[in-house]
């Protein structure tokens, strides 16, 4: 054993990123010509060996959740494809007792809140990550940065306490009055002020995804290099033309990728939404009106779901939802990773 | 032209500060109203005693304070030694196809809605155990702490240097010694903070316990029994029509808040700067 050891300690420093898992079967040590083969056909001491294949094992178990969470989905949602088919996404009847879904309604009041949140949320988060990246002074850098982080934080059932008691009797004396007053000739904004609907819920998601926006924004703003600042400014520029010739061209890719990811977190967001959105099953124009998402539906059917076909139906409804966050989250980090390389076409754009 | 061009400056920079405002608002109003409300139902009782029957007063919230502290235990121990491993082999071992998956669903599975992971482990646990159980709820908690715990252990041991790795191989180590010696021993502060961080998270999760723990009016009974849960109780009190139960989910919202961000503040303590 020492033997082999001695001589993995001298090879072992040349090797030491190519340890490949395929040779964990080799026998004991063989002779020493062996040991100058291409890297990776060493032997390994059983310690060593032993390290690299729990190791893998704990990678192996990610891989593991991920396709059994897929076929778990799939499997339990196959009755409902059976029955509906592709048409369980565009029917709009949901009714458990007849044994007839479609998640139509869930499709749309998932999107409709999200995109309310997103269109909140980006002003919102854009100006606080500026503010946080470029304006702010020193003292209040760093505190308030901190703030934006731990505000991402807070439990989203907190966010739904809050919505349900504070937020939702706000927009029905106030909100809802002001919109169907001066824009009550959309249809966005007619019918009674119930304070319980879709215009709530997009709010109270566009607070909860702000600060993701702004916590990356202000990253994203950060990493631009120092020289394209003083570039612009040795030219005259003022400090918002440094922000709009320079640093939001320069970032456009990275901060698309935070919103992106925020819409991803609106869109799965489950427990704020259930308790403001009224959970009925409908598609209305008027964000007035009380709507489902798929998440809510999800909280609010599940353990009442005494028929195996409405299970199924929201089992379907989940792999819907996990498929399209999937979609959505791994287009917002290839954007952001594509910050690191700096924009492109920059110089036909300044 | 200067004149406009320097008011122009002045109005954006006015909006953003007032966006900035704007964004800060219901945060606050949030932060006071959950310290405010939860202060006035916080009293020794109410953190010792079980749930009153319906009706009656007083009270507590005891049960799914234990409630809470076990599952998040129980998913951190199943969680944290899985995900230091896999965040190891992804910054230490791993080369080629199983490394590039693996490390391209971590990021995946941190942005699945937590509601999903509730219903996978409901078809993959409480259908074929019949019942909603305690065990349940933790694996759906691990698995949302399992992608944290990775990625963070795979940064903070890429961020060793690597001339501490070649000291304690010059010095006749193995490498399984100077990956446990050297390279977590350098790393431990770090996959703490991001543990702590992961921890908070799954605290505050309630979507997947109801699915999986579900709730109970009782002390904790077992592993394959339900179990109440601090998230899960603020939800059913909030959604019920009684001024009382509302107090004290407000009070249930304040011992959860204060959970969450001391643990917050104690991992930024720990480290002054963690990427998540």
């Amino acid at each position: 054993m020492s033997g082999t050891r001695n001589r993995v300690r001298v090879f072992s420093l040349r090797p030491a990123t190519s340890i490949r898992l395929r040779d964990r079967g080799k026998g004991p040590a063989a002779p020493s010509p062996r040991f100058l083969a291409p890297a990776g056909r060493i032997n390994l001491p059983a310690a060593d060996r032993l390290l690299a294949l729990a190791t893998a094992a704990g990678a192996l178990v990610i891989l593991l959740v991920v396709v059994l969470f897929a076929c778990e989905l799939a499997y339990r949602s196959y009755p409902a494809w059976a029955r509906f088919g592709p048409g369980f996404v565009t029917s709009a009847a949901w009714d458990p007792v007849r044994g007839e879904f479609g998640a139509l309604p869930l499709v749309y009041g998932t999107l409709a809140s999200s995109l309310v949140a997103l269109a909140l949320a980006l002003p919102l988060g854009l100006g606080s990550a500026i503010f946080l990246a470029e304006l702010a002074p020193a003292w209040l850098r760093n505190p308030l940065s901190f703030a934006v982080e731990l505000l991402a934080a807070v439990p989203s059932v907190v966010y739904g306490l809050w919505g349900l008691f504070v937020l939702v009797p706000w927009v029905r004396t106030h909100v809802q009055p002001f919109l169907g007053h001066w824009l009550g000739w959309l249809p966005l904004f007619q019918g009674p002020p119930l304070g319980l609907g879709l215009l709530t819920a997009g709010i109270l998601l566009a607070i909860m995804v702000t600060p993701t926006i702004a916590a990356i924004g202000r990253e994203v703003l950060l990493a631009v290099p120092l020289h394209q600042r003083e570039a612009i400014l040795a030219l005259g520029a003022t400090r918002w033309e440094t922000i709009r010739l320079v640093l939001l061209p320069y970032a456009r890719a990275g901060l698309f990728g935070a919103v992106i990811l925020a819409l991803g977190r609106a869109l799965g967001e489950t427990m704020a939404v259930t308790m403001v959105i009224g959970n009925r099953h409908q598609i209305t124009a008027s964000l007035f009106e009380p709507a489902q998402t798929i998440a809510s539906a999800l909280a609010n059917e599940f353990a009442e779901a005494h028929t195996a076909l409405h299970m199924s139906a929201l089992m379907a409804a989940a792999l819907v939802l996990f498929l399209t966050t999937l979609t959505v989250n791994v287009a917002a980090r290839l954007l952001i990773r594509k910050v690191a390389r700096g924009p492109e076409g920059m110089r036909y754009e300044c | 032209m200067l004149v406009r061009r320097k008011l122009t400056n002045l109005a954006m920079m006015a909006l953003c500060v007032a966006l900035t405002v704007c964004a800060l608002v219901p945060l606050a109003s949030i932060l006071t109203l959950v310290t405010v409300r939860g202060f006035q139902v916080l009293s020794p009782e109410f953190l010792t005693r079980l749930p009153a029957a319906l009706g009656e007063p007083g009270g507590g919230i005891a049960n799914a304070i234990t409630g809470s502290l076990i599952l998040v235990g129980l998913a951190t121990l199943l969680a944290v030694p899985v995900g230091v491993l896999a965040g190891v082999y992804l910054a230490e071992f791993g080369r080629g196809v199983l490394a590039r998956q693996v490390r391209f669903w971590v990021e995946v599975l941190v942005g699945v809605p937590s509601i999903i992971v509730g219903a996978a482990v409901y078809g993959l646990l409480v259908i074929p155990m019949g019942r909603f159980s305690a065990l349940a709820g933790s694996v759906a908690l691990a698995i949302i702490m399992l992608p944290v715990v990775t990625r963070v252990t795979e940064e903070m041991v890429r961020m060793v240097p690597a001339s501490l790795r070649e000291a304690s191989l010059a010095l006749g180590a193995t490498r399984a010694r100077t990956v446990v010696s050297v390279v977590l021993r350098s790393a431990r502060a770090g996959i703490l903070t991001g543990t702590m961080l992961a921890v908070a998270r799954a605290a505050g999760e309630t979507a997947p316990l109801l699915f999986t723990a579900l709730s109970s009016r009782y002390w904790f009974s077992g592993l394959d029994q339900r179990v109440a849960s601090l998230p899960v109780y603020i939800f059913t009190y909030a959604t019920t029509p009684y001024e009382e139960l509302h107090r004290q989910a407000w009070g249930a919202a304040f011992v959860l808040l204060a959970l969450v961000l001391a643990l917050n503040v104690a991992a930024r303590a720990t480290t002054r700067r963690t990427r998540l």
